[in-house]
């Protein structure tokens, strides 16, 4: 099977969020895998141990992302490709990553694409189904398990806590949601041999794609933090005092029973 | 002439969840006198359920009924809606940020070329713009966006923006619209049903949430009663669930969901980074808690140093009186 995933990085999850000037500052953040990716490269893994053929994982993005590509081939990916957009692409949008990827796409023969449900960061889900529909192949978001069986795949899908079983057929694009397994850890072997993995780096030029065919439908103007929460009360007494002022002052003063 | 505007209404198990009159009244946020056409897909009757879009602000309602629409699938819904945009040339297009509406508003987006801003909780007119707020980071940090190209297309997440008062003396169209279902590659063969009956937790009012502190799985069942008492539903750490305490379904935090109910009473969450993004911006926190160190206070309202098996039920109980009380 030809397997591709596609893959953002993203804060850490241990970041604090900084805002300057309406940006968010990022200057020595930590940055990893999005989270929701690790389960779609871990799933690419296990799918071509079963089936055989070969994963790709795909990233668009600036220098700094081949890190997150080297992980994935450490984990055990066999191909990266970076597309380097740092020159070409101010602000894009959702719409701007689907165009790229679509591009990318164009002379490849996919059997699954993997991605994550969401990106940790921007949190839209958008690029997977909008991906899948202009390359006119099926997709399911949200998946907790996924059989393959010839042209068949046979996926669960986490419906708000619900679970679809969906049957569709290959070439087919799905999200990963946790649940659907654990990613591993790269393992020293693993870390050593991905540094000789191929590490293809492209720019939209050579996707035939010029700034003007990517150019992003909507603009952040703003970005700002909420409202800091201060400490509030704790309430003092034994446990049955306790929980009777609490019930007091949900009613009374929070209005919220 | 005025704006159109077309709102996709969900119907989940019969009823249109309430996530769509949310978006109605986001329509009239956008556009106050647009014209609001709603949408209504599924199998069967569904007249009713378009005189209920009028009764919060439709003025009319357009139903696509099919057996291929009898089960959501991206490309059953994706030919229904489309052929109501296409006839009705909107300029703006708005759906809740639902399962559903994450699923399939990014293949309409696509359909149409256009952009689609996801998940928005307010709607704030600036510089004759229309600009969309919506977390990023899960919460930890905001951001404003604006259309500027094309449709205006975008999701609203539950619970943030107010339905409109129903009004049932309001009047309007239903009208059917006919169209082909067909080439659907997706089939869903057997839905299992996990999710707590009742609340489902992103449009929950109430949420009660356990972490490691609660222990067991066993640990869990007050918190359901408790959450039940309050009309309220349950929810978890990332700690509890990789405890296997429960289901990652009810996960809430930077992985999983997050939650603005009016009243989220976090027990034995020490209170994480993550889970903290998922959660913060509810609107009266309660931390239930044994470690008066814990992270979790700092951003309660309202704090309990104890034992959560000791608080729980007593909390239960006076719950249960208050309600008796006010006759709810």
């Amino acid at each position: 099977m030809e397997i591709y995933v596609l893959l953002k990085k993203t804060f850490d999850t241990e970041e604090k969020i900084n805002v300057s000037n309406g940006q968010i500052e990022d200057e020595g953040a930590e940055f990893i895998i999005n989270p929701y990716d690790e389960y779609a490269v871990e799933e690419a893994i296990k799918q071509r141990d079963e089936h055989g053929g070969e994963v790709t994982v795909i990233t668009i993005g600036d220098e700094g992302s081949e890190k997150q590509l080297r992980t994935a081939l450490a984990m055990g990916a066999d191909k990266a490709v970076l597309i380097n957009t740092e020159d070409d692409v101010e602000d894009g949008d959702q719409y701007t990553t689907a165009k790229i990827l679509e591009a990318f796409f164009e002379d490849k023969e996919p059997d699954l694409i993997l991605a994550g449900n969401v990106a940790i960061d921007e949190a839209s889900g958008q690029v997977g189904p909008r991906l899948a529909d202009a390359l006119g192949i099926p997709y399911v978001t949200t998946i907790t398990d996924l059989k393959v069986s010839g042209d068949t795949a046979t996926v669960e899908k986490d419906v708000e806590g619900d679970v679809e079983i969906v049957e569709t057929t290959l070439p087919l694009l799905v999200t990963c949601q946790q649940g659907l397994n654990e990613p591993r850890y790269p393992s020293l072997p693993g870390i050593m041999k991905a540094k000789k993995k191929p590490l293809e780096e492209l720019e939209i030029d050579d996707l035939d794609l010029d700034e003007d065919d990517v150019e992003a439908k909507t603009k952040t103007v703003d970005i700002f933090l909420p409202p800091e929460k201060e400490a509030g009360k704790v309430l003092k007494g034994e446990p049955q005092e306790q929980v009777k002022e609490l019930v007091t002052l949900l009613k009374t003063e929070a209005k919220v029973l | 002439m005025s704006e159109k505007i077309v709102v996709i209404g969900e119907v989940k198990d019969g009823v249109l969840r309430n996530v769509s009159f949310e978006a109605i009244a986001a329509a009239k946020k956008v556009h106050a006198d647009g014209e609001v056409v709603g949408v209504v897909c599924g199998n069967g009757e569904l007249s009713s359920l378009g005189e209920e879009m009028i009764h919060y602000g439709a003025d009319r309602v357009i139903t696509v009924t099919h057996e291929n629409l009898q089960n959501y699938t991206s490309e059953g819904y994706c030919q229904a809606v489309m052929a109501v945009v296409e006839e009705e040339a909107p300029q703006v297009i708005v759906m809740g940020h639902t399962s559903v509406g994450k699923d399939l508003t990014p293949k309409l987006a696509s359909k149409l070329n256009t952009g689609l801003i996801s998940d928005a909780v307010d709607i704030e007119i600036a510089d004759d713009q229309v600009q969309f707020v919506r977390p990023i980071y899960s919460g930890k940090a905001f951001e404003k966006k604006v259309i500027t190209d094309g449709l205006t297309f975008f999701t609203i997440r539950p619970n943030n923006i107010a339905a409109l008062d129903k009004d049932t003396s309001r009047s309007g169209d239903v009208t059917d619209k006919a169209v082909e279902i067909a080439d659907i590659r997706t089939v869903i063969k057997d839905v299992i049903r996990k999710a707590s009956e009742g609340v489902d937790l992103s449009e929950a009012n109430v949420i009660v949430a356990g972490g490691r502190g609660v222990k067991s799985e066993e640990g869990f069942k007050p918190l359901y009663e408790l959450a039940e008492v309050l009309g309220g539903a349950v929810g978890a750490s990332r700690g509890a669930c990789d405890a296997e305490y429960c289901d990652y379904s009810l996960q809430i935090g930077q992985t999983g969901k997050v939650v603005t109910p009016d009243l989220y009473i976090a027990v034995g969450i020490s209170g994480a980074i993550q889970h903290l993004a998922g959660m913060s911006n509810s609107k009266v926190i309660v931390a239930i808690n044994k470690d008066p160190e814990a992270t979790i206070f700092n951003i309660a309202d309202y704090g309990i140093v104890g034992d959560l098996f000791d608080i729980i039920p007593l909390l239960i109980e006076e719950v249960k009186k208050a309600k008796v009380g006010t006759g709810a």
